[in-house]
């Protein structure tokens, strides 16, 4: 899993795709822990939680994960969102603090 | 996938067992304006390709999705010889033009 | 799953076999700002999609997944899917960048493909 902050939407229809039918498509950015961009490329995620712009969020990148979520055995999805991230903590210092004021 | 030029090939006799049978190529990576790169790849050959011949090749998991290198250490395959391709309506590579 | 960019298109009759209806399609990556991030792909694609247009596509094992009938394929990349609309870091990304010369679409007609 990584983590990631949610920083778009995309509309899309999904004729060829029937398990993205009815899916929240959102452009996040990888980061690490401390906030920091992980990698020039946004990557496009399902939501599965009702994740919106601004959020920090935990993200698989694995298909097998990623279809038995879904319930989609043979469904070519692979990036979903799958929890808001509160607080991170590294060596016991709080690197990250959904509540504290930005 | 990428697309590459078949500039030649491996022959290993000591290797895994699984890899006997395998023709292994390698192949010079290109950019989509046909400029070769430096960067090479060993690929297992699943369409018949030669030295000179312009090709794509998949890698990773998806190398192993055919009958040929399913289940076996594997992670490039050469699975298409490229005829032409065009890059914003204008034609960067023709097979058959020379 | 990535952002891209369509930005041409590859044929090859020799290919490996049971992807015989499986087009190819030239792709870019595209970075946050929409701009290309210097890489280039070539991706399988089963809808229809053209230079210019602004697509979702996801790469590795589950790209052959993307694909109409056989998915047991050597496949490493495929477009998932034909981006409307695409708002990010509170601007909408340019949707389509069509060759010189030729009409841009106006956002309605995008709507309707």
């Amino acid at each position: 899993m990584i983590l990631a902050d949610v920083i778009g939407t995309v509309v899309s229809p999904s004729v060829q795709v029937p398990a993205l039918d009815g899916r929240k498509l959102l452009v996040v950015r990888p980061v690490q822990p401390e906030g920091a961009p992980v990698g020039p490329k946004p990557r496009i995620a399902i939501d599965t939680i009702g994740a919106g712009v601004g959020d920090r969020v935990l993200v698989i990148d694995e298909g097998n994960a990623g279809r038995q979520i879904l319930s989609a055995p043979n469904a070519p999805v692979k990036t979903l969102i799958i929890g808001f991230v509160d607080e991170v903590e590294i060596d016991g210092r709080r690197v990250y603090d959904h509540g504290a004021p930005s | 996938m990428l697309i590459g030029e078949v500039v030649g090939s491996v022959v290993s006799t000591r290797k895994d067992e699984q890899l006997e049978s395998f023709k292994l190529l390698v192949v010079q990576v290109r950019d989509h304006s046909n400029q070769p790169k430096d960067q090479y790849v060993i690929a297992v050959d699943s369409v018949g390709a030669g030295t000179g011949d312009l090709v794509l090749y998949a890698t990773g998991s998806s190398a192993r999705q055919t009958l040929t290198t399913k289940d076996k250490p594997c992670d490039a395959v050469v699975m298409a010889i490229v005829d032409s391709w065009d890059v914003g309506g204008e034609n960067v590579y023709e097979k058959w033009s020379s | 799953m990535y952002l891209g960019r369509v930005t041409g298109r590859l044929v090859a009759t020799v290919r490996y076999e049971g992807m015989d209806n499986v087009k190819l399609q030239l792709l870019e990556p595209l970075d946050e700002a929409g701009k290309p991030t210097g890489e280039q792909l070539v991706a399988a694609c089963a809808l229809s999609v053209g230079p210019g247009d602004l697509v979702h596509y996801i790469d590795g094992r589950e790209a052959a997944l993307a694909l109409p009938d056989e998915t047991f394929v050597p496949v490493d990349v495929a477009i998932t899917g034909f981006v409307e609309q695409a708002h990010v870091n509170g601007a909408d990304l340019p949707l389509d960048l069509a060759p010189e010369g030729a009409p841009q679409g106006a956002p309605q007609a995008e709507g309707q493909r």
